[in-house]
């Protein structure tokens, strides 16, 4: 038996991660002692039950050293086909300028690294940076708020429309050493704009990669966000992300979020409906093979009364693969008229793969309407049959059923070039691998 | 029977009735008739009693009594009967069931025995048939899952049960297929005697070839801007409500 | 709706019906919890070593647990060494038949509206009645013991049944459980035991009534039911407590064991005393139930009806080891007033070819706090395992909450889960459309909860079916605010 002393991990990554502070050094050092009070959650930790983030950290990272330059030459493979939109790019956490260029005009949206609109004390960023951001409840967001090593600062004007997508790129390159990425969004969308944002993450390299996010959504009154995360990396990572979405009054959102690679997936979906009549979508995929853990955990937190929510997550599972959701809505006192649902279906494929589902409903105001239902099964053997009757093949026919299931929450994807393009990664998917 | 002088009402800050007066005899049929928004469906809520409505001027006399006083059960309890234009469902409670309680209740209220359950089926089993209802429909949940004509048919069901004075059928014949409208219409005409009377409320003149009303009165913008006999519904059928819109705006 | 309140009010201010006391002489032991207070526990039974090892050994287990801090309720520290731990109600010789029992004690039952004489002979329910946790009458023993039917107090099967005991006695809830059932299995002093044998069919109701009466002190039962191969028994047990300023613990521990095709029915009326409307007083309600399905094709069916306790903590859960077997938990839980509930069922199914059930309806109302928490765990060889959960909640009022924690875990490919939940009031449509036909607002949210929970009052033996709708008519009646 080994006799190994516990390990602090905790302690070992605030070591390895100390850094000269080059901006918000005050938030930082905050944040930094949150990050110790709280320590990374264990196996025992409710919201990290089923998804060992921690010992992942502990088994397959020595934490010395992690600067390692990315070293990537060219973007377009990991670019959205025909996608004509402001490209940003961030290579192990550090900003690629040559990667990167904005083709929207400044007066319909400012886009600049993060440390950039600290430094130029960017009104916006005044207000709004770390204000939402979950540093007192969870670890990995107080970590990224102590340790982040840049970002992507968006802010579009009242009453703008942009025309074209953000799209922000996060690239790791672990060909020559482990990696450990600590990457942030602040997007300001204010009174009555309209913009959509891409984000997507790849990785290439043999080693393991920590990647972890903090993003911040500020969606101010009678705002659209359209906002669209592509998780494919089909490298030996490990990421971890904290959004936080804050609406006002009016506002209106789209969120979908896709997953197909990776190692161990953990994405913390907050969103504050802090304003009335609010609208919000959110949707998500996980289609997952091989050993990929993927946990969604999402909150909708209704503060004010008469507005909607809908959350639809599903998810396949093949291989040893296992799909973790938990969705929690909250209706808070006086958050009268309400009505929020959701809905978390799930399709278990091999004999090794497993669920874990808990939607949660917390709700404090009478006058609502709120409901959750999930299921986890097969595909309907009756409409496999069905098909097959008509002399279509069975992996055929369970691949269109499959591919059936899925697309339903592409539906919301306003962008024909990017709802096609997600089409094709899920027909992909589900053609060579299911 | 009922007397209404000078009623107005809002929801909101909307005013909808804007002065209505009526007089209804027992034994007449009147049907109020009138273009969407006109009010109809307001008059019929507010005389059965929905809090949402706030009568703001005039009053209404019901055999004597002033009807704006009293609660909504009261109102069933002294003869009103409303026929809903969208029957609501109850999970979980028969029509038997909330029969039974309403109808003994309305006998509590009038110094009347409750009904024993063998005399109260059997009663059930009469009337039952007056709209050709089948008893394992009374045995589900109170309108869930009935179809539209289904729950019109409760409803008339309902009706001859309670035995009303003054029966108020809102849009009875909405969603109805000519079978059905000729079945709730057929029962709606043998519970008609000399001592009740009902006021159809319609959109159509269809429905007034299966109940043949007294008196009909067109509402417009909250009031009774004509009345006139059953010859006056023929002629809205013929003529539209536009017709009856300009005479307004001329006059 | 302003009425609304108003008859909210008047229902809310109704008394608690079974809120008396008896005088009762009672043989207790002194405050507190120690090794010392079980050996008297134990000696005060008579019991055997064995049994007091056990005791000693739950003792032990318990003092190095901490109280659980996960469900969704708060309350005051509770002071174990506050509470006395064993109360009987004195009796010179233990009665061998209703003659010899103490009249104030026939006249507690009558009235609780238990008669434990002929009234039941007709409605053909056998009944054991708990005092302050001591049994102390059993109807009908013999009629069934004709069948082979044991049914009889938990001391008294120690003693004439101890094989039986001995065997089963933590088999479905170990010691070391939960903090709860540790305390239950150190101090537990009475409760019920019921052993069917093989392809009986128990003609009649067996129903347990426990009743707390001294003050200060916590009732501590348990109750063992098993179920041989091919029988089956329905289990009725039923619960009263007087007003009281303080608050008291009320730690129980239910076993069923079904064996191969073996059927339990267990059905539960819950009324202790809630506390005041001011949130004062009222029973701490922290029950372990756990059904074990250990033969093929056997089945265990819970019904609750919760409407008493100022807090209640219990998940009457079932583990599906036998293929085929099939668990059931229909509830409803009503709070009101400053009541906390958490509950709610596990279903964890290991054989193959197991089916589970749930069927949750929460209402709230007042201050009240309301949580259904369950799980249905699929086991990696559960292969075709089938569960429905439905759980509702009504909320009236908007001062109260209702929440809900479903936990979902398949580990196997083949099984089917579907989980619905829904929150919603009582529709002002709905009250209008009754008002419209001249039923009065009371008695329209009454007709309409029932209606709401008729799902689960359907489970409920005819007798128990009836109060059950009192109760819940009782506490709710025109709370619709």
């Amino acid at each position: 038996m080994s006799t190994s002393v516990a390990r602090d991990i905790t302690s070992e990554i605030i070591d390895s991660l100390r850094q000269p502070f080059n901006a918000a050094i005050e938030q930082r050092s905050q944040a930094l002692e949150q990050f110790k009070k709280l320590g990374l959650p264990g196996s025992r930790h409710e919201e990290y039950r089923f998804t060992p983030v921690t010992r992942y950290l502990e088994k397959n990272f020595s934490w010395t050293k992690n600067d390692i330059e990315g070293n990537i030459a060219s973007a377009v493979g990991f670019l959205i086909p025909q996608l004509d939109a402001n490209v940003l790019v961030l290579v192990n956490g550090k900003f690629n300028a040559s990667l990167s260029k904005v083709i929207s005009p400044a007066s319909e949206i400012t886009i600049t690294t993060l440390s950039e609109a600290i430094r130029s004390q960017h009104v916006a960023v005044n207000e709004y940076f770390n204000k939402f951001v979950s540093n007192e409840s969870d670890a990995f967001a107080a970590m990224n708020s102590a340790f982040w090593q840049e970002g992507i600062f968006v802010h579009v004007p009242e009453n703008t429309p942009v025309e074209k997508p953000v799209f922000i790129l996060h690239l790791n390159d672990a060909t020559s050493a482990q990696v450990v990425t600590q990457t942030r969004i602040l997007a300001v969308i204010e009174k009555g704009a309209t913009v959509s944002v891409i984000e997507k993450s790849d990785s290439i390299g043999e080693n393991t990669i920590f990647h972890n996010f903090a993003e911040e959504w500020i969606v101010k009154e009678g705002a659209h966000l359209e906002y669209c995360k592509i998780q494919n990396d089909s490298g030996k990572i490990c990421q971890v992300s904290n959004s936080v979405i804050h609406q006002s009054a009016a506002s209106k959102l789209n969120t979908f979020t896709l997953t197909l690679d990776g190692q161990l997936i953990r994405n913390n979906l907050h969103i504050l409906i802090d304003g009335e009549q609010c609208e919000s979508h959110f949707y998500g995929l996980y289609l997952l093979t091989g050993n990929t853990l993927a946990d969604n955990h999402t909150v909708v937190d209704h503060k004010k009364p008469n507005s909607f929510s809908n959350e639809m997550y599903k998810g396949i599972m093949d291989g040893n693969s296992k799909g973790v959701f938990n969705g929690k809505i909250y209706v808070r006192p006086h958050a009268q008229k309400t009505n929020a649902f959701q809905s978390n279906r799930n399709i278990i494929i091999s004999d090794t793969a497993t669920v874990n589902t808990k939607p949660q409903l917390e709700i404090w105001a009478d006058d609502v309407k709120c409901s959750h239902g999930c299921t986890s099964g097969q595909l309907d053997e009756g409409a496999l049959f069905y098909l097959r009757s008509r002399g279509i093949a069975e992996a055929n026919a369970k691949a269109m059923l499959l591919y059936a299931f899925a697309a339903e929450v592409l539906e919301p994807i306003q962008n024909h070039t990017l709802k096609a393009y997600l089409d094709n990664l899920i027909a992909d998917r589900l053609q060579k691998n299911f | 029977m009922l007397n209404i002088k000078n009623l107005q009402a809002k929801i909101g800050e909307k005013q909808i009735l804007n002065g209505i007066d009526l007089k209804v005899n027992a034994g007449e049929v009147h049907a109020i008739m009138g273009p969407n928004g006109s009010g109809k469906s307001t008059l019929a809520s507010v005389l059965s009693g929905r809090e949402e409505y706030e009568v703001t001027g005039g009053e209404v006399d019901f055999l004597g009594k002033d009807l704006l006083e009293l609660s909504p059960e009261d109102r069933a309890r002294e003869g009103i009967f409303m026929a809903f234009q969208y029957p609501v469902e109850i999970p979980g409670v028969s029509t038997i069931n909330f029969m039974k309680t309403a109808l003994n209740q309305i006998r509590e209220y009038r110094g009347q025995q409750a009904l024993d359950a063998v005399s109260f089926l059997q009663l059930m089993k009469e009337k039952m048939k007056l709209v050709a209802i089948d008893q394992s429909l009374l045995n589900r949940s109170l309108n869930e899952g009935f179809s539209g004509g289904e729950k019109k048919r409760n409803e008339i069901f309902q009706m001859a049960m309670l035995e009303p004075k003054l029966a108020i059928l809102d849009e009875t014949d909405s969603g109805l297929d000519i079978d059905a409208l000729r079945i709730v219409a057929n029962g709606v005409n043998k519970l008609r005697n000399k001592n009740n009377a009902t006021i159809v409320v319609t959109h159509y003149q269809r429905l007034l070839d299966y109940i043949v009303p007294d008196y009909v009165h067109v509402l417009y913008k909250g009031k009774i801007v004509k009345s006139g006999t059953k010859e006056l519904a023929l002629e809205l059928e013929a003529k539209g409500y536009d017709w009856i819109k300009s005479e307004v705006t001329v006059a | 709706m302003s009425k609304g309140n108003q008859v909210l009010e008047e229902i809310t201010s109704k008394e608690y019906e079974h809120g008396w006391t008896v005088n009762l002489e009672t043989d207790e032991a002194p405050k507190g919890l120690n090794e010392d207070i079980v050996r008297f526990i134990s000696a005060k039974k008579n019991e055997p070593e064995w049994l007091l090892e056990w005791r000693l050994k739950s003792f032990r287990q318990w003092q190095k647990m901490t109280e659980p801090k996960w469900p969704n309720v708060t309350y005051p520290v509770i002071n174990y060494q506050d509470i006395i731990y064993y109360s009987a109600p004195k009796q010179k010789v233990k009665p061998n038949s209703l003659d010899e029992v103490d009249p104030e004690l026939i006249k507690t039952f009558e009235k609780l509206g238990i008669s434990l004489t002929e009234q039941k002979r007709l409605t053909g329910v056998a009944v054991d009645a708990v005092i302050d946790s001591v049994s102390v009458a059993t109807t009908f023993k013999e009629k069934l013991s004709e069948l082979g039917i044991i049914f009889c107090s938990f001391s008294e099967a120690v003693k004439e049944h101890p094989e039986l005991v001995k065997k089963y006695l933590g088999s479905v809830v170990p010691m070391s459980d939960n903090y709860f059932a540790a305390l239950n299995s150190a101090v537990f002093s009475d409760g019920s035991f019921c052993y069917i044998p093989k392809g009986v069919r128990c003609p009649m109701e067996l129903s347990t009534y426990f009743r707390i009466n001294a003050a200060n002190t916590g009732q501590f039962e348990r109750t063992l039911i098993v179920a041989d191969e091919g029988s089956y028994v329905s289990y009725l047990e039923g619960c009263t407590a007087p007003m009281r300023d303080e608050n008291q613990l009320h730690a129980a521990v239910v076993e069923l064991y079904a064996m191969k095709g073996a059927e339990i029915k267990y059905s539960t009326v819950q009324n202790w005393y809630p506390g005041d409307k001011e949130g004062k007083g009222g029973i701490y309600n922290f029950v372990t139930k756990r059904g074990l399905c250990a033969g093929d094709h056997s089945k265990i069916s819970w019904t609750q009806v919760e409407t008493g306790s100022a807090i209640t903590w219990k998940y009457p859960s079932c583990i599906l080891k036998g293929d085929y077997s099939v668990g059931e938990f229909y509830s409803v839980a009503v709070t009101n007033n400053y009541q906390q509930a958490d509950t709610g069922t596990k279903m964890i199914h290991i054989g193959k070819n197991t089916r589970s059930r749930i069927v949750s309806k929460g209402i709230s109302a007042g201050k009240s706090q309301n949580s259904y928490r369950g799980q249905v765990h699929v086991m990696k060889r559960a292969t075709n395992a089938r569960n429905h959960s439905q759980c509702d909640s009504l909320l009236m009022g908007d001062q109260c909450g209702a929440h809900t924690f479903p936990y979902i875990d398949v580990e196997n490919n083949s099984a089917r889960i579907e989980h619905e939940a829904t929150t919603s009031k009582i529709g002002e449509d709905q009250i209008f459309y009754c008002l419209q036909r001249g039923i009065d607002e009371e008695s329209a949210v009454a007709l309409i909860v029932n209606g709401y929970a008729k799902e689960v009052l359907n489970q409920l033996p005819m007798e128990f079916a009836v109060e059950a709708q009192k109760l819940l008519a009782l506490t709710l009646e025109g709370s619709v605010g």
